[in-house]
């Protein structure tokens, strides 16, 4: 029996290509004969479009087609993963700065932009909303078409949808003190380093597609509707993406590059550029109103909750991020009495849509940092009001709902320990913790196939994307370990549906878990068969013969598996595949559909310099701690707790949109809009996981690659509060904010 | 726009050592030349205005954003991209230091850190972790990888080759 592989931290799969530059992103591939496509856009958000004048455009040698709505199939097809009320390409009016009024499709990308420049349109800029404020005003302009949601009694109304939960009593319930104040969070973007790249080119009978996309059966769903084939005409190739964080989970240009491809019949290639990429994915902004009562002996009696989502013109997945984000927010605490009220309104900006910690980190915000109020208020600690109200192992904190799923006290106490939140503070310091928790997958579905080749190599088929959490790496190990071959003699396929099996999709920290499992089991089906074989080489009961971790026993000796192998294939050859299927299937009782198939929690503390003469923030010390279950790969845990927490310092720290009064994006791109780079790095960074293999995937592990970044606004808030005294309600901590909270200190 | 997309200028680069000579489109950029003419894709595009660091390269020892060089003025020049960097005999030190210590996670913005990791190495044989902060700071990273590079660019140094 070789070492075990699970638990270790090989080389990344796929790490070679990445090192070389071999690896080809979709931008990166090189179809015969592609076309190069551009948008033509307008300078406005919300306008009606009177005409469009693509003549100069068509003049021009070696220009395609200037395809706008009138060139789609009518009516225009809609899409979208809660609601079908997106349209491939702006009908009638456009929706958002940004919104593509028509594609242009030329021989060349420099073809394609002078064409895109030359095309004229002539529209009449209409009433727009860009802010909750606005967008809840009852005189407000209407985002969506009523038409497309009859009998919603909030059709006439820019609130897509409400979300409320609950239980206790609210309104009855009494505290000894209550604190109520309202947080707003920024809107921000995925920033993948890699633009968003889509391609799609005819394919005999069918249609090929290429894409950035981190849901490739999702994409091939929508693509077959839209041009009306069979999901086996449409092959979705979804090559590693460069990063996604949730922003390319959903389609979003590939309907409109499919009939553009179909309807030139030559493949057509669009690739975003990084301002346009911030023009298509966004998270949701929000502003939430808390209330918290607490008794004084740190009890907490009561959170009501009212948020509201700043989201865009079309739904995508963003209601879901409210219904889901909202859900724990009263955080992983005891509390009697709950009331929660959040609300997706619409915006003539562009969709929001999922974004690592799914909604989350908005009610986080506030929650954690109105928490820190009352302790203050009552004068507690603000770790002991914290371990006084969480939820022990089994605790029913959501009364209806998966009951606490580890022993979060070690995640804390771990956390206070490392930043020595007991010990003296620095002159001029401040310290803060807080405490997140996310529901994680509430409906899966993942199928793998693993074949065990003749020579002892394995090939995995797993639909997920490896967009850099290293999903390759773990499933290879996956295989390693439970049929005994060499890591480098596992090959892992992924990122093409017309070979690798059905997975609903790669989103909420689900892949370890759902397909990990689906991968475990069928790498156990092929254990069986090889006890089989064993058994009847050796002329034994099939109950005598058991295998785990590549090793075959028999009641005498134990044999390799490739001993059973190759006499048990004979003279042919050949291989033995086993399949996997884990589902989770929806409930319809239950307010998200579903019960968490785990939670992710982390505990994250921070400690802080200000300079009080410019506002500037340093994270002097960052500690992030996260309830893993089991490491699978160290190193990668570390990376992807170390990730999302630096990640989360952008919006914590420096990361907004800014809008002009016409709904224009005023920062996209790199220059004026800052995300962490390695001057940004805290000046220490400690990561910690808590391992008591008692979660729901492989070896006892649970999905992790969101935690750290759910609560490190609310504890670098909190630490900055400490250090100068003033709450911060606003986010981003702006060294101009610190300043001016410095200076007009308020209540 | 008045540019004349078809106006070409004939250019000599030298490539990873490789002699290329080329007529490109005078308003193309070096990064266009290495990704569409020469199929040198590995030197990754995202910002195309000098700020994210993905499309760096060396260009006669130092390192430049190719988006916001023009490939006419890289006549002459000695261009490495991160097609350059393995041997033969395999991965540099400095890549074979990126794989081990896990610095790639989605690895789009890896052949820039590379190439800014290699020019800096090259310079600042013994460096310390705070200088080589600064010398990726022009390569963003939204894995955040930014430990596991500076643990590889440390590493390599301490090997004490590139």
């Amino acid at each position: 029996m070789s070492a075990p592989i699970i638990g270790s931290s090989p080389n990344r799969v796929g790490g070679i290509a990445r090192v070389t530059g071999q690896h080809e992103y979709v931008a990166d591939i090189l179809v015969a004969d592609a076309l190069e496509a551009k948008f033509v856009t307008i300078d406005c958000a919300h306008a009606r479009i009177i005409s469009v004048d693509a003549s100069a455009a068509l003049a021009l040698p070696g220009v395609l087609a200037v395809m706008t709505a009138a060139d789609m199939p009518q009516p225009v097809p809609r899409f979208g993963p809660q609601l079908e009320d997106r349209p491939v390409i702006a009908v009638g009016e456009t929706k958002y700065h940004g919104d593509p009024v028509a594609i242009v499709v030329a021989e060349t990308r420099d073809l394609a932009m002078q064409a895109a420049a030359l095309v004229h349109v002539e529209y009449e800029e209409l009433p727009a909303v860009f802010t909750l404020a606005g967008a809840l005003d009852p005189s407000a302009p209407l985002v969506q078409d009523p038409s497309l949601r009859p009998k919603d009694r909030f059709a006439s109304t820019n609130v897509l949808r409400e979300h409320p939960i609950g239980w206790g009593d609210v309104d009855a319930a009494t505290a000894d003190v209550v604190v109520e104040h309202t947080y707003t969070f920024p809107m921000v973007t995925h920033f993948a380093i890699e633009p968003h790249a889509y391609m799609a080119a005819p394919d005999g009978d069918g249609i090929a597609v290429w894409s950035t996309i981190q849901h490739p059966n999702w994409l091939q769903k929508v693509i077959a509707q839209v041009l009306h084939m069979p999901l086996a005409k449409v092959r979705v190739f979804a090559p590693d993406p460069g990063g996604g964080f949730g922003g390319k989970q959903h389609a979003k240009y590939e309907p409109l590059v499919a009939l553009a491809a179909m309807h030139i019949g030559r493949p057509v290639r669009l690739v975003l550029t990084l301002e346009e990429t911030f023009q298509a994915v966004r998270r949701a902004s929000a502003e939430v109103r808390v209330r918290t009562g607490v008794n004084r002996d740190g009890s907490l009696v009561f959170e009501d909750i009212v948020a509201d989502y700043l989201i865009g013109a079309y739904a995508d997945i963003a209601d879901r991020v409210v219904g889901k984000g909202s859900y724990p927010a009263a955080g992983p605490y005891n509390v009697p009495n709950v009331r929660i009220m959040a609300r997706s309104v619409l915006s003539h900006t562009m969709p929001s849509t999922a974004f690592r910690g799914f909604g989350n980190p908005q009610v986080n915000w506030a929650v954690e940092s109105n928490l820190d109020e009352a302790a203050r208020a009552i004068g507690m600690d603000r770790l002991q009001i914290r371990l006084h109200n969480l939820a022990r192992k089994g605790d029913a904190f959501i009364p209806f709902d998966t009951p606490a799923d580890g022993h979060w006290e070690q995640t804390v106490l771990r956390a206070a320990e490392l930043i020595g939140w007991d010990s003296p503070l620095p002159e001029g310091r401040g310290r803060g913790i807080a405490l997140g928790v996310k529901s994680g997958p509430t409906t899966g579905l993942s199928y793998s196939t693993v074949r065990l080749l003749g020579d002892g190599s394995v090939v995995v088929f797993a639909g997920t994307s490896d967009m850099g959490q290293g999903a390759r790496t773990v499933f290879a190990q996956i295989a390693a370990q439970e049929l005994g071959a060499p890591l480098g003699w596992v090959a892992v396929v992924m990122g093409d549906t017309a070979v690798v099996p059905y997975d609903q999709q790669t989103s909420a920290s689900r892949s370890t878990v759902l397909m990990g499992n689906s991968v475990l089991q069928a790498c156990r089906s092929i254990q069986k068969q090889l006890s089989a074989m064993a058994a009847r080489l050796h002329g034994l009961d099939e109950a005598q013969v058991t295998m785990d971790r590549g090793v075959i026993h028999l009641p005498d000796r134990d044999l390799t598996v490739l001993d059973v192998l190759v006499p048990g294939l004979g003279r042919l050859g050949g291989e033995l595949t086993g399949n996997g299927e884990v589902r989770k299937d929806a409930d319809p009782t239950h307010p998200l559909s579903g019960a968490p198939a785990f939670f992710e929690f982390n505990c994250t503390a921070i400690e802080v310099d200000v300079d009080r003469e410019t506002g500037d923030i340093t994270i002097a010390r960052h500690v992030t701690v996260s309830d893993v279950g089991k490491s699978l790969n160290p190193l990668q845990v570390r990376m992807q707790d170390e990730g999302a927490a630096i990640q989360g310092l952008g919006h914590t720290l420096m990361e907004h949109y800014i809008w002009d009064e016409k709904g224009r994006l005023r920062n996209p791109g790199a220059i004026d809009y800052r995300i962490p780079t390695s001057m940004d790095l805290p000046l220490e960074l400690i990561g910690a996981t808590i391992e008591n293999e008692d979660g729901p995937g492989p070896y006892g592990s649970k999905g992790m690659s969101e935690g750290a970044l759910l609560c490190i606004s609310s504890a670098v808030g909190a630490a900055v509060r400490d250090a100068i005294g003033v709450p911060m309600r606003d986010l981003p901590l702006t060294p101009e904010r610190v300043w001016r909270a410095l200076q007009e200190p308020s209540s | 726009m008045a540019t004349d997309m078809t106006n070409l200028g004939h250019i000599d680069l030298t490539v990873n050592g490789r002699h290329r000579a080329l007529d490109v489109a005078v308003h193309h950029s070096l990064l266009d030349v290495l990704r569409d003419d020469l199929r040198l894709t590995g030197t990754k595009e995202c910002c195309l205005v000098g700020e994210c660091g993905a499309c760096t390269v060396i260009m006669d020892g130092r390192t430049v954003d190719s988006c916001l060089v023009l490939a006419v003025e890289a006549d002459g020049a000695q261009i490495t991209t991160v097609e350059g960097l393995a041997t033969d005999s395999g991965l540099s030190t400095l890549q074979q230091a990126f794989l081990d210590k896990g610095a790639a996670q989605c690895g789009f913005c890896i052949p820039g850190q590379l190439l800014s990791a290699e020019a800096f190495l090259r310079e600042t044989p013994h460096p310390t972790r705070e200088a080589a902060e600064e010398a990726i700071a022009g390569n963003l990273c939204r894995c955040a990888g930014y430990e596991q590079i500076l643990d590889a660019i440390m590493a390599t140094a301490e090997a004490g080759q590139q």
